[in-house]
């Protein structure tokens, strides 16, 4: 009896500690990169482009790069992550193609970062001729983060009850004026969840954007599709490792607006999420 | 003339012959409740006259069923007026997460080539007189049909199916989940409806099925064992089954 319930005991110790080990990490990373990043932020650092080979002035020109990135490459995988998410969950049978696809998305997701670098380097800035450009930054992004959007989307869809088809076809609606006006409203903020998370993973990659966009130093905003541009990510990894004497508060200053960033676009995310399960009572 | 009539109709789930010859004809302008234990193939059979069993895969039908001296069967036939005509309500109250208005609208915005705002509130307005809510509901249609009670969710799927204007109400044990009372108005409501349709209700409740219904069938094991008047059936079954299933000798 006794034995039983120190082995519980134990067993109870030994699982929070592993979670608390989860939070640990995460609390330090953001307690450190606020301490030493906060001092450095203020109206001249977010708006100012780098000045003094990087050594002082803003960030504004990364910030401004990394939004037109995150941008271009959800212009470029929502529509094509849904229509795949929607085909996936409402069109395609149990088959061996199907099964073949949703492999290629799941193992998709598990592709290092890197490697989506050198294939957009291969794809897009090579054989496409787009040149080391905001264009081939987007669309590397954009593939990067394809499995997230139509995984959040498939289940999304998949979760409107099946109820709702039901009736929405037997009223003599077709399956496409089903999926428009009955599954994919009820989808949206799952989709949206998905999105934006998939945003945030986009934000936050150097590989891919390393050798299909970024640019080291470039003291003016592009002008075009076809420009390179800086991005936060990079131009973080630059000023800590490329360049020396860096004053350490304008490094942690970029790390804590790409945290920033990020971390809002998950509470986003979360926000959506949380509202949607409040209000859901079917 | 009878609106529907099944001639040797047969329906397999993949190997399993879930309806075996299925023989009977229903009257407009009346209600016939289909009877018999769970899975003798009463939904089933409900579901072959709007073709909700093709979204089933592995299904095969053979046989034929005349609505309006027309064979629903046939490979050709326009399933979006095949389900406009006979709509169904499910025996779960469904409306959609959407307004109440919303809900009724909804089939007329499928279906209508231009929707004018006024010929939509007047849809409204008709449906839900005829279910009787309009009375309840007139001051909440912005409502979320989801905040209704039971009874009123079920007649607000019944005013949404009005509305695409059927003639044949396919009803699957519509009142199963509502209390006695709420089955009471519900079954008021379809004595009212049946001058205007034809209305084929499926139910486990013997009470209710020699409540309402005109006409009546059992089924049993995909069989089609009786079919003839209610009072018929209930005061002077021809089978010994149907006689044993009445009286209760059925688990
Ligand atoms: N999609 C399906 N695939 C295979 N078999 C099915 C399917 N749907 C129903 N069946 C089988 O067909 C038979 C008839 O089912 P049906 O739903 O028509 O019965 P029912 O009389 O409506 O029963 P209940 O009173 O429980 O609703 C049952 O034996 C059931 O197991
Ligand atoms: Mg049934």
């Amino acid at each position: 009896m006794k034995n039983t319930y120190r082995t519980q005991k134990i067993a109870f110790s030994l699982l929070f500690l592993a979670t608390l080990l989860i939070v640990i990490p995460v609390g330090l990373i953001v307690v450190i990169i606020i301490q030493k990043g906060l001092p450095a932020i203020n109206w001249q650092f977010l708006s100012d482009i780098p000045r003094q080979g990087m050594r002082a002035g803003g960030i504004f020109p990364a910030i401004v790069g990394t939004i037109y990135l995150v941008t271009g490459a959800i212009i470029f995988a929502l529509p094509i992550g849904l229509l795949a998410a929607i085909y996936l969950s409402e069109y395609s049978k149990d088959n061996l193609l199907t099964r073949l696809i949703k492999l290629a998305i799941v193992n998709l997701a598990g592709v290092p970062s890197v490697v989506y670098g050198l294939f957009g380097l291969a794809i897009f800035v090579v054989f496409f001729k787009f040149g080391a450009s905001i264009l081939s930054g987007s669309l590397t992004l954009g593939i990067m983060i394809l499995p997230v959007i139509i995984t959040t989307s498939r289940e999304a869809l998949e979760s409107v009850p099946y109820s709702f088809r039901e009736v929405s076809l037997s009223l003599g609606a077709s399956k496409w004026q089903t999926i428009r006006h009955i599954v994919l409203p009820n989808a949206v903020p799952g989709i949206l969840t998905g999105t934006i998370l998939g945003l945030g993973r986009a934000a936050g990659e150097t590989a891919p954007i390393l050798f299909t966009v970024a640019a080291f130093y470039l003291p003016r905003l592009p002008g075009s599709i076809f420009d390179q541009a800086m991005a936060l990510p990079y131009h973080l990894y630059v000023i800590s490792t490329q360049v020396p004497n860096v004053d350490e508060k304008i490094r942690y200053g970029t790390a804590f607006v790409l945290l920033s960033l990020v971390l809002f676009m998950n509470l986003v995310a979360i926000i959506i999420r949380y509202q949607f399960r409040k209000k859901k009572k079917w | 003339m009878a609106k529907i009539l099944t001639k040797g109709l047969d329906l397999w789930y993949g190997s399993f012959h879930a309806l075996k010859g299925i023989n009977s004809s229903f009257e407009a302008n009346r209600i016939t409740a289909i009877i018999g234990p769970s899975g003798c193939g009463k939904s089933t059979l409900l579901r072959v006259f709007n073709r909700m069993n093709d979204l089933i895969e592995g299904v095969r039908t053979e046989g034929e069923v005349l609505m309006d001296d027309k064979n629903i069967l046939s490979s050709d036939m326009d399933l979006v007026a095949l389900r406009k005509k006979a709509g169904m309500v499910f025996q779960r109250p469904n409306p959609f997460p959407l307004s109440v208005y919303e809900n009724i609208v909804f089939g007329e915005k499928i279906h209508a080539e231009k929707v004018a705002r006024d010929r939509l509130d007047e849809i409204v307005e008709t449906s839900l007189k005829c279910v009787l809510l309009w009375d309840e509901l007139k001051d909440r249609l912005s409502e979320s049909a989801l905040r209704l009670s039971l009874e009123q969710k079920q007649r607000l799927c019944i005013a949404r199916l009005l509305a695409v204007k059927p003639d044949i109400l396919l009803m699957d044990e519509p009142c199963s989940t509502l209390d006695p009372q709420a089955t009471a108005k519900v079954e008021e409501l379809m004595r009212e409806l049946k001058v205007r349709y034809t209305i084929i209700i499926v139910t486990h409740n013997m009470q209710q099925a020699a409540r309402v219904s005109d006409d009546a069938g059992f089924m049993l094991l995909g069989e089609l064992i009786e079919f003839g008047k209610t009072q018929d059936i209930f005061t002077a079954p021809r089978d010994k089954r149907t006689e044993d299933y009445i009286t209760g000798r059925y688990g």
